[in-house]
């Protein structure tokens, strides 16, 4: 397969249509978002489509391997353990996401169309991203 | 049946065959923080800048396709947008990874990781509107 597209036409390519399927499926709208969240109150279980059928291909792609010829399941689950740094992050991550409606890939999609708002989003996720690498070396004493 | 759930579907299977585009290709794993996180620590992938100019064309040519309906309205205050900005930009990297790189590439490979990652920013997600509807 890596004959007939190289690697970075795959990766342009890659980044397109997954900025027409986030279009597609509703996660560029905050307030849509905000609405699958809100189990609570006025639920819109909708976008928990957007992961089923994205987990399809990703499942195939990842685990189906050619073997003599033929398509054969090999699964290799990777093995790394639960670390507080994760839990801790994705914990983060998810108040962010549910304050703003906003997860990084529909937030760098909607950059098109200038929108300061979604601008503003952006600035501030890099500043976020950007000081908790800082954050991380200063605590593990690199750099 | 409502429309927004054939939407949402087809739409997540265009994002998850995206995932096997890079994967097939490129050798690389979709996790959209992760690639942006590479953006600022030189020296900077092509692939990485490749990918992430790729996204923003995907919602132009969107919008092209469907004729230039436009984005949905966001209502959300712009200093709770810098607030959100942040913290969605530390939690991603200090966690490793959004929804794309824990909720489809890391569920994917079946990754316990990524699972226990997925399940907590969900329900921190939902804790976070529900407080907020009663609070903010």
């Amino acid at each position: 397969m890596k004959k007939f597209i190289s690697p970075a036409a795959g990766a342009l390519l890659s980044g397109i249509v997954f900025g027409i399927g986030l279009s597609l499926s509703g996660m560029t709208n905050p307030a849509k978002v905000i609405g699958f969240l809100d189990i609570f109150g006025n639920w819109d279980p909708s976008l928990a489509f957007v992961m089923g059928g994205a987990l399809i291909p990703a499942v195939v792609g990842f685990n189906v391997k050619r073997r003599n010829g033929r398509l054969a399941w090999a699964c290799e689950a990777p093995s790394a353990g639960v670390t507080k740094s994760l839990v801790i992050g994705a914990a983060v991550f998810g108040i962010g996401w549910g304050l703003a409606g906003f997860c990084p890939g529909p937030a760098v999609v909607r950059l098109v169309f200038w929108d300061t708002r979604v601008l503003v989003f952006v600035a501030a996720m890099l500043a976020g991203m950007a000081g908790a690498r800082w954050g991380m070396k200063s605590a593990t004493g690199e750099g | 049946m409502n429309p927004d759930f054939l939407y949402a579907f087809a739409g997540g299977l265009l994002i998850g065959a995206a995932v096997w585009i890079l994967f097939a290709f490129s050798g690389k794993y979709a996790g959209i923080s992760g690639i942006l996180g590479q953006l600022l620590s030189p020296p900077i992938p092509l692939w990485a800048v490749l990918f992430a100019v790729g996204l923003p064309l995907g919602g132009l040519l969107y919008r092209l396709i469907t004729g230039g309906a436009p984005d949905a309205v966001i209502t959300t205050p712009l200093p709770l947008l810098v607030v959100a900005g942040l913290l969605v930009g530390a939690g991603t990297r200090i966690g490793n990874g959004c929804t794309s790189g824990h909720g489809i590439c890391g569920l994917g490979r079946f990754s316990k990781r990524s699972l226990v990652a997925t399940c907590t920013f969900m329900a921190m997600g939902m804790i976070t509107v529900f407080l907020r509807g009663r609070w903010l």
